[in-house]
């Protein structure tokens, strides 16, 4: 999937596909200014740029609301689906299988997400399609004006709202819990990390969730809420620095990552992400592990970013079904209608 | 005794999951084996072990062979029907029950025959101890089979079919038939008419079910993509996919060029099917009623987004989770304008297990040419009971794809296209497939309002615009349409629009009507939804068309009212919704109710024609009507016999005219004004009093 073609001559404002950052652009924004979504956008066309990964070889997928609205705004050359509100895997399901050499990037809100499509939000994960399912978590529906959604937590206080008096849902819990093969955390409020998990999550080859906190500024941006940037600034506990490494690129970038601290993690592309850890010695290859620390996270009100877990040994849905080499949707009648004879034989199998 | 040869009803009562299907395939299976037009239904509850079902065999040698609202021939199996299975039979037909049943038998009118099966059973050693109740079926086949004439060869053909040649339960069973066949040989007695004669009319046809024949279609026209979820009566036709595309589709290399997906619940299944369609794969889903509500935004969504997918819908009956296990044709107006705000979908109607095949693969063609949701209306009684058939037969034209462009023709133009630019003029624009490579190949999909070249658009005009393309688009679809089926009649004057699996119901009734009730209609079945052209030229050909149809409210009848309003005047609903696979007796029934209503109308406006006078006149002397008028003493009439004391004995009164054991009563008890009851007294003259006196009631 990710064509990196060595480009003769590529210029400085090229990539190894010969493409321009221009290439990777969508339509201008219609989110707020200061949106968290469009921070996201941005860095999702750095990371496709940065990556070599050629738009045509990408679809992009989205249910409904704010977040949802994003695709538009990234991958002009790419093939997106802007589906039904809660429905963005089911759509991405199907779609995926016509070609599975394609990567799907996916692009969801917490309300889209966590109420009304949290079936299929489970189900995606336990299928393990191969795209990336970004949500982008602000804690409120934006479009519908502001009310909670059901990753607010409890006791927030908001405008015509009043006070949420539930439980919130933790998404990195429910796609762990649910099989998810890699889980990562973030915050729009820190672009790079935004950027090297995107990397990470384009590399691996299966379901790759981000929770992207992404501040509403329209409708939850208070000090105290826990998805405004404020908020976020104050108590995000990076669990690791992050590098990706491009396959055949050989130029390890921070060499002093060389230590202890440092764990890499294979991905099936033959890239390689690199760990630096800060504090404790995480492996996020450890599932029972991630559970710990975002348990321990929520107690400790942190918002704990980084790489939860991945899991590079599961088959991803395509693969499971043993296609053939061709994409399906490039088959014709030779390979898809029956030959005359089998009438015959069918004919002769029923009474 | 008169014999009755190849015309009769067996129905056999027997208790769900006791294993009696397979008893009852062979019963029909042999019959078939035999020359002689058959069908089967499976009358069963909601229920995997223990509610009492019953199997319905109709035996027709004229291939009249839809279900006979009549039992014939009653084998009683389960205690807890046995009242019921009595009480049900023909007067005159034959009771055979399992003798371990022991219940109070008053019938005299029929004859009865008792069956020892249970000790026949135990008698056998080479039958294991659990195995008994299950092969204690095959004893009342072999009973059956002695007493009216079953081939020992075709029944052993069916039984080798069944357990796919392997020797051992073929000898089980075979034997406690044979055995059940030699009790019956030596003790019973034929005292009813019922005997099968071999004949040569099912040669050459198959015997299968829509469902497997729709999973056969589709695989034939290419099917690559399915997303389902269980739920009856359809959940048999994706697991027909299942069994039958490793077969069909097998490859040198052991690789799939096909992925069927069991979703977590309807919305799933649509949606990935929908995701798979805009990618360019002939995809589908399978359901019911209950499956279709939850389909419906994603529906919509495809209408509007112009996504091709083939949604089969094998009907069951009722709102809500209604039975579960009974047939309808309850889905289609819900079809029709399924989705919110305007939307108007294609539907395929088939008629048999032929047309499921047929339309199996054809609805690819469709849904990828016109690119949009096709829905395929089955139902219960086609879907999962065995229909005798032509055999299926390869498609004879090439896939047709649609309109899709690749990398070399948005070489050739320039990449100069928009996804909902109507070049052609035909409302059917161009698509592109993700996997393009094209720069220029890319387009954004979207439930929201959008422009001709896809983009995000709140225009009215745009909207406008799009939206009637898409009605274009719809009307345009008539020309590819599946044609309707005629079956003309000599001398017809009123005609009958059906659809679906109520055709044999329907060619019966239309026999009885013109032999018994002067009633000549000429019948069209329907295949398709927008309505083709040989549609509109069979209404205009005549004044009263009776729609006939499973379901209530007439829906059928309430989408011709919409699409031929200016010829509204002719329709007449005749719907009926009892769950079980369509018998003629309704059919017939519900149109004389109809016709008779009509006249009176009439009548009661001294408009009639003298055909109008004729025809209540028939219908009231053939018993098939009766007449009411409340006041009207019998004992008044004693010795009034002439013409002209009967005419002044009615007087002053209003009656009405009730079509006899007419299944919907209610909407057909015809009332008559003064004026039209002295209209019909004086073509009656005697008659009439004969007839109040026989029906008087109060
Ligand atoms: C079936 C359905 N119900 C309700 C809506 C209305 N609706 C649109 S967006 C939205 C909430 C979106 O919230 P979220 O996914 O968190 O996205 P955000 O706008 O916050 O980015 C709702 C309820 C809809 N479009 N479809
Ligand atoms: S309402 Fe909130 S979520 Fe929506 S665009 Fe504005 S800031 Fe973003
Ligand atoms: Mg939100």
């Amino acid at each position: 999937m990710t064509e990196t073609l060595p480009m003769a001559g590529a210029t400085a404002n090229v990539n190894l596909a010969g493409l321009s950052k221009n290439d990777y652009r969508g339509a201008p924004t219609t989110l707020c200014q200061g949106c968290g979504h469009n921070s996201i956008s941005n860095q999702i066309v750095t990371a496709l740029y940065e990556m070599n990964i050629v738009p045509e070889d990408v679809m992009k997928f989205s249910g409904i609301g704010c977040s949802s609205k994003s695709p538009t705004y990234f991958l002009n050359r790419t093939f997106g689906f802007n589906s039904l509100h809660g429905r963005m895997p089911s759509i991405a399901t199907g779609a995926l299988f016509a070609d599975a050499r394609m990567k799907g990037i996916g692009v969801s809100g917490d309300g889209d997400s966590a109420s009304i499509g949290m079936g299929q939000f489970k189900h995606i994960m336990r299928r393990n399609v191969n795209m990336v399912y970004i949500v982008e978590n602000n804690g409120v529906y934006g479009l519908t004006k502001g009310q909670f959604s059901a990753t607010a937590e409890r006791g927030l206080q908001l405008k015509k709202q009043g006070e949420n008096p539930y439980m919130p849902v933790d998404i990195c819990m429910e796609a762990l819990v649910s099989n998810a093969t890699l889980v990562a955390r973030s915050f729009a409020g820190n672009p790079k990390q935004v950027k090297e998990l995107l990397k990470v999550a384009l590399a691996h080859d299966g379901i790759a969730v981000l929770d992207i906190i992404s501040p509403c500024v329209t409708f939850n941006n208070q000090e105290n809420a826990f998805h405004s940037y404020a908020w976020g600034k104050d108590h995000e506990e990076p669990l690791h620095e992050i590098s990706y490494i491009a396959p055949r690129n050989e130029i390890i970038l921070e060499r002093e990552m060389e230590d202890g601290e440092v764990r890499e993690v294979a991905m099936h592309d033959g890239s390689t992400v690199i760990l630096k850890n800060l504090e404790r010695g995480y492996d996020p290859t450890n599932r029972f592990e991630a559970l710990r620390v975002m348990e321990e996270a929520q107690r400790n009100n942190w918002l704990v970013t980084g790489l939860l877990y991945v899991n590079t040994t599961k088959p991803n849905l395509t693969s499971i079904y043993n296609l053939v080499d061709t994409p399906l949707n490039r088959l014709t009648e030779v390979d898809l209608r029956p030959e005359r004879a089998m009438i015959d034989k069918i004919n002769s199998l029923m009474f | 005794m008169n014999k009755i040869v190849n015309d009769f009803s067996i129905t056999v009562g027997t208790k769900n999951g006791s294993g009696s299907s397979t008893a009852n395939n062979t019963i029909l299976r042999s019959v078939f084996k035999m020359g002689i037009p058959v069908s089967g239904k499976n009358l069963f509850p909601s229920n995997i072990q223990g509610l009492p079902t019953w199997y319905t065999i109709r035996v027709n040698k004229d291939g009249f062979i839809a279900r006979q609202d009549a039992n014939d021939i009653v084998i009683a199996i389960n205690p807890d029907s046995f009242v019921r299975d009595l009480a049900s039979v023909t007067p005159g037909g034959a009771f055979f029950y399992s003798d371990d049943i022991k219940q109070p038998i008053p019938r005299t009118d029929v004859a009865i025959y008792p069956m020892p099966i249970k000790s026949i059973v135990k008698n056998d050693p080479n039958v294991p101890t659990d195995y008994r109740d299950l092969v204690g079926n095959m004893v009342y086949v072999g009973v059956l089979a002695q007493m009216i004439g079953m081939d020992m060869d075709k029944i052993l053909a069916a039984l080798t079919f069944h357990f796919k040649g392997k020797q051992k339960p073929i000898d089980m069973n075979f034997n406690a038939l044979k055995a059940g066949a030699e009790w019956a040989k030596t003790n019973l007695e034929k005292k009813d008419p019922y005997h099968l004669e071999a004949m040569n009319k099912t040669d050459g046809l198959i015997m299968t079910d829509g469902n497997t024949a729709g999973a056969l279609g589709s695989i034939f026209g290419g099917v690559q993509f399915a997303g389902w979820y269980p739920i009856t009566p359809a959940t048999s036709l994706a697991e027909g996919l299942n069994d039958y595309l490793p077969v069909l589709r097998k490859r040198e290399d052991g690789k799939h060029t096909y992925a069927i997906v069991q979703a977590e619940d309807e919305l799933a299944a649509l949606g990935m099917a929908i995701g798979a369609g805009w990618a360019g794969l002939r995809s589908m889903t399978s359901t019911s009623g209950p499956g279709l509500s939850l389909m419906t935004e994603f529906a919509g969504l495809a209408y509007y987004a112009e996504v091709p997918v083939v949604i089969w819908d094998v009907q069951r009956i009722g709102p809500s989770t209604g039975l579960p296990t009974r047939t309808s044709q309850g889905d289609l107006t819900f079809t029709h304008f399924i989705g919110h705000g305007d939307s108007h979908s294609i539907i395929l109607l088939p008629g048999d297990v032929y047309e499921c095949f047929e339309f199996g693969w054809q609805s690819f063609d469709i849904a990828e040419r016109a690119q949009t949701p096709i829905f395929v209306l089955s139902d219960l009684d086609m879907g999962m009971n065995q229909w005798m058939s032509k055999p299926f037969q390869y498609p004879e034209t090439p896939m047709d794809r649609g309109k899709i462009l690749w990398e070399k023709d948005l070489e050739e133009i320039k990449g100069n296209w928009g996804r909902y630019l109507d070049k052609d003029g035909d409302g059917i624009t161009y698509r592109t497939l993700p996997g393009n490579k094209h720069p220029l190949s890319a387009y954004f999909t979207r439930g929201t309002g959008h422009d001709e070249h896809a983009k995000y658009t709140e225009d009215s005009n745009a909207y406008m615009r799009n939206m009637e393309r898409l009605k274009v688009k719809h009307y345009n679809a008539a020309s590819y349409m599946p044609k309707p089926i005629n079956h003309p009649i000599k001398g017809a004057t009123v005609g009958i629009i059906a659809y679906g699996s109520t055709e044999n119901a329907v060619l019966e009734a239309q026999y009885h009507l013109a032999k018994e009730d002067g009633i000549k209609a000429d019948f069209l079945r329907v295949r398709a939804i927008p309505f083709t052209e040989e549609v509109t030229r069979f209404i205009e050909k005549y004044d009263q068309i009776f729609i006939v149809e499973m379901n209530r409210d007439g829906q059928m009848y309430q989408i011709l009212l919409t699409e031929y309003s200016q010829y509204a005047s002719k329709f007449r609903s005749v719907a009926y919704h009892d769950g079980l696979p369509a018998a003629a007796k309704w059919v017939r029934e519900g149109i004389v109710a109809v016709a008779v209503k009509d006249a009176v109308e009439k009548l009661n406006n001294k408009k009639e024609s003298k055909s109008d006078l004729a025809f209540l006149v028939k219908i009231l002397k053939s018993k098939s009507a009766k007449l009411s008028i409340p006041g009207v003493k019998p004992t008044a009439t004693k010795s009034s016999s002439k013409k002209n004391s009967t005419i002044s004995m009615i007087g002053n009164v209003s009656g009405s005219i009730i079509v006899m054991g007419s299944h919907n009563t209610s909407t057909i008890n015809s009332s008559l004004n003064q004026a039209a009851i002295k209209t019909l007294a004086k073509h009656l003259g005697a008659e009439l009093l004969k007839a109040i006196k026989e029906n008087q009631y109060d």
